[in-house]
């Protein structure tokens, strides 16, 4: 599989052939960690987080440094250059000259297309605003396959904020290519997926069905793809209120759903799963988040061109 | 009503009546080639009620922009007192700087790139290429 100076901005820029390919090479990587210590040795990742991040940024930096890598870059837009205006085609361009790869998260959607247009190394969008989130669904995907063996004819239900959740928007578009698949969009009607979103779900002739009540939705589902509803995408307080709570999964409502039921979350979570879910076998967050970071061991490894991956 | 017909130039028949003026802004017509001619709320055989204009000396018009407009309309080219071309517009499947991207959070709200839209479907929506925000055209 040849991937050597590609960009990852959003999901469907990996055909369904690579996707499959990266997960059973992050599998490897899982297998023998060892081999792979110093697969990027020599190269240097450049992790441009122009919004706070924690997580994807320690993923990817994590991830970097097992490969024997190194890293540099900024994870606040106060601490760079942007604060003094530089245009993200001239901040990435400069980067191109010191870096091999980077990582780039950035709260206006389109800014990883524009970065990958200006850039000669490889791009990868590590969120743009409310668009996308495409490695996040290399590790969602890499979590379901490991349990379900693929993904057709399965029913996924999405649920939380569906409106700016990159997270689900990427999740879904990869999802579609697959067939069989069923999207139970679980949401308040002020976070309903975008208008673009159901265009492409119904498009690809995927079944899908949009509810407020996730109780009812949970006992049919295969997969529960829990998000965050935050405060500040409401517009009052009382609404924020009254909602958050119906979208909270707890183990008294896990218990209408399927055994085989898989439950992720992008994390991080706040109250939306509560507590007394992490013990059970149908909580996967934790073994998500382990998944990305040998996702994205595999993903540099493969559009750097580094041998043995 | 009557206007003298141009010996060169093109007529944007069948424009749907009270668009002529917002296709003549979009057009960004040099008015110094020669006289432009609108008439608004003219009578037509097929449509009832259409806009109409005519341009003197004036050989190109942004088609794509025209069909963005008023995909209904006529392009006549006259040369010499004769029609040499008519031509039916369409949906063009791409455009760049006509629409423009109106969602705060898309990129081109703060990086100097052109808007590009490309056409969703038959219906006249086109879809940001940055932030796939949709719009309807017409
Ligand atoms: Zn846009």
């Amino acid at each position: 599989m040849d991937l050597q100076g590609r960009h990852l901005v959003e999901p469907l820029d990996l055909s369904v052939d690579e996707i499959e390919w990266l997960i059973d090479a992050a599998g490897r990587i899982v297998a023998k960690p060892e081999d792979y210590a110093e697969a990027c040795k020599g190269k240097l990742l450049a992790t441009l987080f122009y919004e706070p991040s924690t997580r994807t940024r320690f993923s990817f930096e994590a991830a970097m440094l097992r490969l024997g890598g190194q890293v540099i870059g900024f994870s606040e837009p106060s601490s760079s250059s942007v604060s003094k205006g530089e245009s993200i085609a001239d901040t990435i361009r400069t980067v191109a000259c010191y870096a091999d790869i980077a990582v780039m998260r950035h709260p206006k959607e389109g800014s990883a297309l524009v970065a990958s247009r200006c850039a000669d190394i490889p791009v990868i969008n590590g969120g743009d605003g409310g668009h996308h989130h495409p490695t996040q669904t290399l590790t969602d995907l890499m979590t379901i396959k490991l349990e379900k063996g693929g993904f057709n004819n399965i029913t996924v239900g999405m649920c939380g904020d569906l409106k700016f959740g990159r997270t689900v928007h990427s999740l879904i578009r990869a999802l579609t290519r697959y067939s069989g698949v069923r999207f139970v969009l679980i949401s308040p009607d002020e976070l309903r997926v975008p208008e673009y979103v159901r265009e492409e779900v119904e498009r690809s002739g995927a079944e899908f069905e949009e509810t407020r009540d996730l109780r009812e939705a949970l006992p049919e589902l295969d997969v529960l793809y829990m998000t965050r509803v935050q405060r500040e995408r409401f517009f009052n307080e009382e609404d924020y209120i009254r909602l958050k709570d119906s979208y909270i999964l707890d183990a008294e409502k896990l218990r209408s759903a399927k055994q085989s039921l898989m439950v992720l979350h992008p994390l991080p979570r706040v109250n939306e799963i509560s507590a007394d879910v992490d013990a059970d076998p149908r909580a996967f967050y934790f073994r998500q988040a382990k998944n990305g970071m040998y996702i994205r061991m595999a993903l540099i490894m493969a559009l750097l061109g580094s041998k043995g991956v | 009503m009557e206007i003298n017909s141009i010996a060169n130039g093109i007529v944007i028949d069948h424009i749907r009546a009270g668009f002529g003026l917002k296709v003549l802004e979009y057009l960004k017509i040099d008015k110094g080639l020669g006289s432009v001619a609108i008439i608004m709320n003219a009578v037509s055989e097929k449509h009832g009620r259409k806009d109409l204009i005519k341009l003197e000396n004036v050989e190109n018009v942004d088609v794509d922009v025209l069909g963005l407009i008023d995909h209904n309309a006529t392009v006549i080219y006259i040369k010499n007192d004769g029609i040499v071309k008519k031509a039916k517009l369409s949906l063009p499947e791409k455009v760049t700087n006509v629409i423009l991207c109106k969602n705060p959070r898309c990129v081109t709200s703060v990086e100097a790139v052109p808007h590009v839209f490309h056409l969703a479907d038959a219906s006249g929506k086109y879809r940001c290429e940055y932030c796939d925000n949709m719009v309807k055209s017409q």
